[in-house]
């Protein structure tokens, strides 16, 4: 199989399909599932059965319609969250390597010193004043991830700003904002899709990671992270409840991951008919 | 070389400074600040300025930072906000028992990984070699709480070898205490082996296709011998700078893991002072997280200085 001249190896395949299902239980959970993420159908920890597929949770919901609705919030919260850093890493990394000077300077020391803390402690102690609701998340996880992001953007800028058709756009008189989307951006698009991968995994397992930590997506908003936390205490009883969502997490990461190592290898090799 | 170390302690100074700016500004510049925060709904303005006054927010925030960091080096961290007791003596037995779980973790995991990682190496290609490979691969991209509750599943609720939860007390004994910490230990191990392993895998086969291990093979030396005198202390300063930036993330990564295994660790203290809002605990907590993770991450780069001979000599 051959996507835009590339031939696709079966992990990029696998991670496809994986990204395909997940996306489509995200975006169709209001029609696929069969029951609401809240409404209460049964009793707690009832089997599996024909009406409940994968069985029924501590409260008696439904456990898929519950798993398909925490695809749609915990996806979806990692959609948004990785567009806003890209979209505040690569205007600030392209920034700096145009401007160069000062504007560089500072942005690179104020981007190191955030890399220099772990930045699970950093959205703590952010957490800790601004609380957990859906905005504060947002914002907060997007800013800290962007600093990775402006790392990158930045790197990738610096050799393209060096070009002549950029000076001769600057000659022309053009202004930052034209340079970052008409000149910049266009050559730096295929590490940037890679990268967008890489930082969309790993900000997904950040928003799960604080929702299993109780920090995260509060009740009754479904979503897996918080779901393994819920149902955690039946682990000792012999249930697998809390290995649906969990499970769900590894695999939807490791298909982006899979994707991520073929766009990457991609690049390596460059274009043309082998690539 | 020692003018390189300066810089670099000097730069790690710096960075612990700045990281202790960052932790106080951004528990106390951020809109809506800490009396707000913990008034919620019950917020007059007259609320506000009462409690504002009990914080000392009305103070210049320079002022209340220097005295914040200037307590923290003697060891003075404050008072809780929830219970009102001293952080530092909070903190204390949970750092120990913090400690104590990431050193057994990297105890096990830093020779294990080398090991491996030289194994796969010198076997490169071999069914060994793939099979660690997919291995190590598969367990980066799962979460660590997913690794930590099949354990407890398989291990300690269907096998019963090992009880599901970390309670340790102060009172609890060495040898204990290494048997009910066993479960997570285990967990982070498979956590951070991955990098290290590959790590010390892709670096050795770097310098194995290098002129001089030909050179070597071509003498006759056995392969095994090749790989640990000649290419592996080449391949040490990349290793080097790996295991600690591991140990660095198995600081944090102790976080989750002690949530899971309920182990009574400063991740476990953090994450319940934020959800209660009790600012001191964060900002202690998150000082001393960052600290280490600043200080290992320097060590890492004092290490990779002091292992490449190039820089032994000044120029």
């Amino acid at each position: 199989m051959r996507l835009y001249g590339h031939r696709v190896t079966w992990p990029a395949a696998l991670g496809m399909v994986i990204i395909a299902v997940n996306l489509m239980g995200a975006i169709g959970a209001p029609w696929l599932a069969p029951f609401d993420q809240a409404e209460v159908v049964c009793e707690a920890w009832d089997d599996p059965s024909a009406a409940h597929w994968l069985g029924c949770d501590n409260l008696g919901r439904d456990l898929l319609s519950r798993l398909l609705f925490g695809a749609r919030m915990s996806i979806g919260l990692s959609l948004l969250i990785t567009t806003l850093s890209f979209s505040i890493g690569i205007v600030a990394g392209f920034t700096a390597a145009i401007a160069k000077g000062w504007v560089d300077t500072a942005l690179s020391r104020a981007v190191d010193l955030m890399l220099a803390m772990p930045s699970l402690i950093f959205a703590f102690v952010v957490l800790s004043v601004l609380g957990t609701d859906i905005p504060v998340l947002v914002v907060t996880l997007a800013c800290l991830d962007s600093t990775r992001v402006f790392r990158l953007s930045r790197a990738l800028a610096m050799n393209i700003v060096a070009l002549e058709y950029v000076e001769v756009a600057r000659l022309r008189g053009e202004g930052l904002w034209w340079i970052i989307t008409r000149e910049v951006l266009p050559a730096a698009r295929a590490p940037l899709i890679a990268e967008y991968g890489l930082r969309f995994s790993f900000a997904f397992l950040f928003v799960a990671a604080l929702s299993f930590l109780g920090l995260g997506i509060q009740p009754p908003d479904a979503d897996w992270g918080s779901m393994v936390r819920d149902y955690r205490d039946m682990i000792n009883l012999g249930v697998s409840a809390p290995f649906w969502p969990a499970g769900a997490i590894a695999v939807l990461t490791i298909g982006v991951n899979f994707v991520v190592d073929w766009l990457l290898a991609i690049q390596s090799r460059g274009h043309g008919e082998n690539a | 070389m020692l003018r390189m170390i300066g810089l670099r302690l000097a730069l790690g100074v710096m960075t612990l400074l700045g990281a202790s700016m960052l932790i106080f500004a951004g528990t106390e510049i951020l809109p809506g600040d800490l009396a707000s925060a913990l008034l919620q709904n019950n917020a007059t303005a007259e609320n506000l300025a009462t409690m504002r006054e009990q914080l000392g927010l009305d103070r210049p925030a320079a002022v209340r930072y220097a005295q914040w960091f200037g307590g923290a080096l003697q060891g003075d961290l404050g008072r809780s906000l929830a219970t009102e007791r001293s952080v530092a003596r909070d903190i204390a037995p949970r750092l120990g028992n913090t400690v104590f779980l990431a050193v057994y973790a990297a105890g096990i995991a830093v020779p294990l990984s080398i090991v491996l990682g030289l194994m796969a190496a010198v076997w490169q290609g071999s069914v060994f070699d793939r099979m660690v490979n997919t291995v190590t691969l598969m367990t980066i991209s799962v979460p660590e709480y997913l690794i930590g509750y099949l354990l407890m599943k398989y291990i300690s609720v269907e096998l019963g070898w090992l009880p599901t939860l970390a309670n340790v007390t102060e009172q609890t004994g060495l040898g204990e205490r290494l048997y009910l910490t066993l479960l997570p230990m285990l967990t982070l191990v498979l956590v951070v082996i991955a990098h290290m392993m590959r790590m010390t895998r892709a670096s050795v086969l770097a310098i194995m296709a290098s002129p001089y291990i030909e050179m070597a093979f071509l003498k006759g030396i056995p392969k095994w011998i090749v790989v640990v005198r000649h290419a592996f202390p080449n391949a040490l300063a990349p290793v080097i700078s790996v295991v600690a930036l591991n140990l660095a993330y198995l600081v944090v990564g102790v976080v989750v893991v002690e949530a899971v295994f309920v182990y009574p660790g400063l991740g476990q203290l953090m994450v319940d002072a934020v959800s209660k809002h009790d600012v001191p605990v964060v900002q202690a907590c998150g000082l001393i997280f960052s600290s280490a993770f600043i200080v290992l991450n320097m060590l890492a780069d004092i290490a990779a200085i002091l292992a490449n001979p190039r820089l032994r000599h000044p120029r």
